[in-house]
């Protein structure tokens, strides 16, 4: 082992920072997937007959898709086989009572949040910026704020389960309408029993004056988390989300199954931010988050926008593909991603970029980065559609490994009827260069800042897409996502 | 006698598995210019990157000072903390890492390691707009990423930059004269003067007297397969100059002076 993988070894063993539990009462559904758990579930959100009806569709729908066995198993992935009736569908902090007002939070779980970085307190963060929050915990959404003061422009901003029964219509109209309940296993698996997640609703012409976000947190032993989140952007409007997640450090695995539905009108544009750092698990590979979600957002008006940026560097398993239906003429989908793997992590992690209407347009820019005995796939699909005339596709997949004992692949599909599109692919994996760090080294940076240095720089051009406020998160992130690692 | 800035003593290396350096002697007192000349493999740019602790160079045997102290015990970015400076051959690229950013943070480990406060955003770039001007850098290469896309002259630019801004006490210049044009030649050898002070010293390592017309050294060294065949003042660089390497590889066997 060089000196330099020595160094890669300490930085990237750093510990998870946020492996802390929070004591208390929970109120939980014992374990296993049935219809009376569904069932359940829906009547303990006291859901109106129409969604629970929608339940059972997917219910039955994945009970099909388990006798199967049609589980995705394409991904560059490798787990041992879930068993769902292991899994814990409910949990809920017993403290909360529905649709409570902020001062009625528990403040074990204001506290709680805030170890986590997180205010849910109505007051500017240190840099001055407003970011309106919406905590789910476990099951269910906690708190949501500057409720208010977004309504006075008519955005609505809360949990899911407050939106099914305040905005029904809303609800009913745009659920399931671009992630079908049966669009995958995993996302009929969350159809079935999700339990909450954010609802966004920008009105016509409306640009949303801060950031909206969702802090998602594990926390409960055995369960898992299947939340949903929808936002709608209507004619004209702009909305830029970000949702960040957590969970404690556990032994055993724990699954993340969640669905996000965009939908953006005419002129819409929507910009979705992920920084993703479920606990990863530790450096042998025990315990971590299968991370197995499904994104997708339909630009259906003419030329909308979505944007989606992420920064992937926790779970053990990472299975996730935010993707654009670009049906609108002129519609414009973007994807920029950042995933690190270290250990004994894993991420088949990449975009479907669907050009539907006329000159639409898309970029995908994404940046693997594998240490340890990470391994990382990049995989994206563009089609262009036999009346796609004029769209044009441009995708750049980099990777960057660190040591010897990671991998790195790309996947690129590309499917393509008609002869006006243009795709561009460019690919390329390199090494941290041992030239590179030596030169930092001599200017005087410890290895550990070099090698943080050059990971941010290769990030650079996906970091710049985030929030500014989360992109310097974002860069810390990365450097103590990989201390430990060089070697 | 005060304590030399850099004494080697009988230091054999390799690069890799293969040993380059067998014996060399060499003492550098602070305020000196010293240029070390030699062919191709005669092992100049081992003994410029053992200095700096490059990885995958090895000391096999002897000892290096570094003002009295064992330098060959301290981590590669120690050594730079403490003042040692290398502008390399070829500088690599960083992408996405601004010059500015990357400077400012090797200044600032440079001066918590030495007990100086850090240097802001503001003086900082006062600074540097200062050292530019004076290698005539234009200003967006501060911005840039480190050396991408820089031409082979903005290259060297950048690295004496470096040494101005870092103030090392020594600088070690591995062909920094490689590749220049005559303007980019003389911007150099201007910064490198500009340095030249009685607390520091200088290793400058070239293949051609050339650069020598203008960093006036005090000692020249003549490296042939890895020892030190010859040291003279300035006039052996202008024999070497006229005769070539081939008299003195010849009498290679002989003793150092």
């Amino acid at each position: 082992m060089s000196e330099s993988d020595a160094t890669i070894e300490r930085l990237t063993r750093e510990e998870y920072r946020y492996g802390f539990v929070t004591d208390i009462e929970q109120d939980t559904v014992p374990p296993g997937l049935s219809e009376e758990v569904v069932r359940l579930i829906s009547a303990k959100k006291k859901e109106p007959e129409w969604l629970l009806e929608w339940r059972l569709k997917a219910y039955a729908r994945f009970c099909e898709l388990l006798a199967d066995e049609a589980d995705p198993t394409w991904a560059m992935v490798d787990y041992p086989k879930i068993n769902y009736q292991d899994i814990i569908y409910y949990s809920a902090p017993k403290s909360i009572k529905e649709l409570g007002s902020l001062d009625e939070v528990d403040p074990e779980l204001l506290s709680t949040y805030k170890k986590l970085g997180i205010s849910l307190e109505e007051q500017k963060r240190i840099s001055g910026v407003k970011v309106a929050v919406d905590a789910v915990f476990d099951s269910v959404s906690v708190a949501t704020t500057y409720k208010d003061e977004l309504e006075k422009q008519g955005i609505l901003f809360c949990s899911f389960s407050e939106a099914v029964h305040k905005y029904p219509d809303l609800v009913k109209r745009y659920l399931g309408s671009v992630v079908p309940y049966s669009d995958n296993f995993f996302a009929c698996l969350n159809s079935a029993v999700f339990t909450d997640g954010s609802f966004a609703y920008i009105p016509k012409g409306v640009r949303c004056p801060m950031e909206l976000s969702t802090y998602f947190r594990i926390n409960a032993a055995g369960t898992g988390q299947f939340e949903r989140t929808l936002i709608v952007a209507e004619e004209g409007a702009y909305v830029s989300y970000l949702e960040g997640c957590t969970a404690p450090m556990r032994d055993e695995n724990q699954l993340h199954a969640a669905v996000v539905e965009l939908v953006a009108l005419d002129d819409a544009e929507i910009k979705y931010s992920t920084v993703q750092n479920w606990y990863p698990g530790d450096k042998d590979g025990k315990g971590g988050i299968y991370n197995f979600v499904t994104k997708r957002g339909a630009c259906r008006g003419k030329r909308s926008k979505i944007s989606w940026t992420q920064v992937e560097t926790g779970s053990a398993i990472t299975w996730k593909y935010p993707s654009c239906l670009l049906l609108g003429e002129g519609s414009i989908g973007e994807f920029y991603s950042v995933a690190l793997t270290n250990n004994y992590q894993q991420a088949d992690t990449g975009t479907k970029m669907i050009h539907i209407g006329k000159n639409t347009r898309s970029t995908i820019i994404s940046k693997g980065i594998a240490a340890g005995h990470g391994q990382q796939s990049y995989r994206g699909l563009v089609r262009m559609g036999p009346k796609a005339h004029g769209a044009r596709n441009y995708s750049q997949c980099d990777s960057l490994l660190l040591g010897d004992r990671c991998g790195a692949h790309t996947f690129p599909y590309l499917e393509v009827k008609n002869d006006s599109a243009t795709v561009e692919h460019e690919a390329t994996t390199s090494k941290i260069g041992e030239d590179q760090l030596f030169y930092c080294r001599q200017r005087g940076l410890s290895e550990e800042d070099a090698i943080s240095m050059i990971v941010n720089g290769f990030c650079k051009e996906v970091l710049r897409e985030l929030p500014m406020e989360f992109a310097v998160e974002a860069q810390n992130l990365l450097g103590i996502s990989l201390e430990g690692s060089v070697g | 006698m005060t304590t030399p800035l850099l004494e080697l003593r009988d230091v054999h290396a390799n690069a890799g598995e293969t040993p380059i350096l067998k014996g060399v002697n060499l003492t550098l007192h602070a305020g000196e210019v010293h240029a070390l000349m030699g062919p191709n493999g005669s092992g100049k740019s081992t003994l410029a990157s053992v200095l700096c602790g490059r990885p995958s160079f090895s000391v096999t045997s002897g000892e290096i000072l570094f003002e009295g102290k064992d330098l060959l015990a301290l981590q590669p970015e120690i050594r730079a903390r403490e003042g040692i400076f290398m502008a390399f051959q070829y500088p690599v690229e960083i992408p996405g890492v601004p010059n500015n950013h990357f400077l400012r943070t090797a200044l600032n480990a440079i001066r918590r390691h030495q007990g100086q406060p850090e240097v802001d955003a503001f003086d900082f770039l006062a600074l540097c707009r200062e050292k530019m001007a004076q290698v005539e850098m234009p200003e967006d290469l501060m911005k840039r990423s480190i050396n991408e896309g820089f031409s082979g002259g903005e290259k060297k630019r950048n690295e004496v930059l470096q040494m101005l801004l870092l103030e090392p006490k020594l600088a070690v210049l591995d062909e920094t004269d490689s590749g220049l044009d005559i303007d980019a030649l003389r911007c150099v050898a201007e910064g490198v003067n500009s340095l030249r002070s009685p607390e520091r010293g200088m290793l400058v390592i070239t293949h051609y007297q050339r650069l020598l017309d203008s960093i006036i050294p005090d000692v020249v060294h003549v490296l042939s397969d890895g020892r030190i065949v010859r040291s003279g003042d300035r006039s052996l660089a202008l024999e070497l100059e006229e005769k070539g390497y081939g008299w003195l590889e010849e009498a290679a066997g002989a003793a150092p002076a």
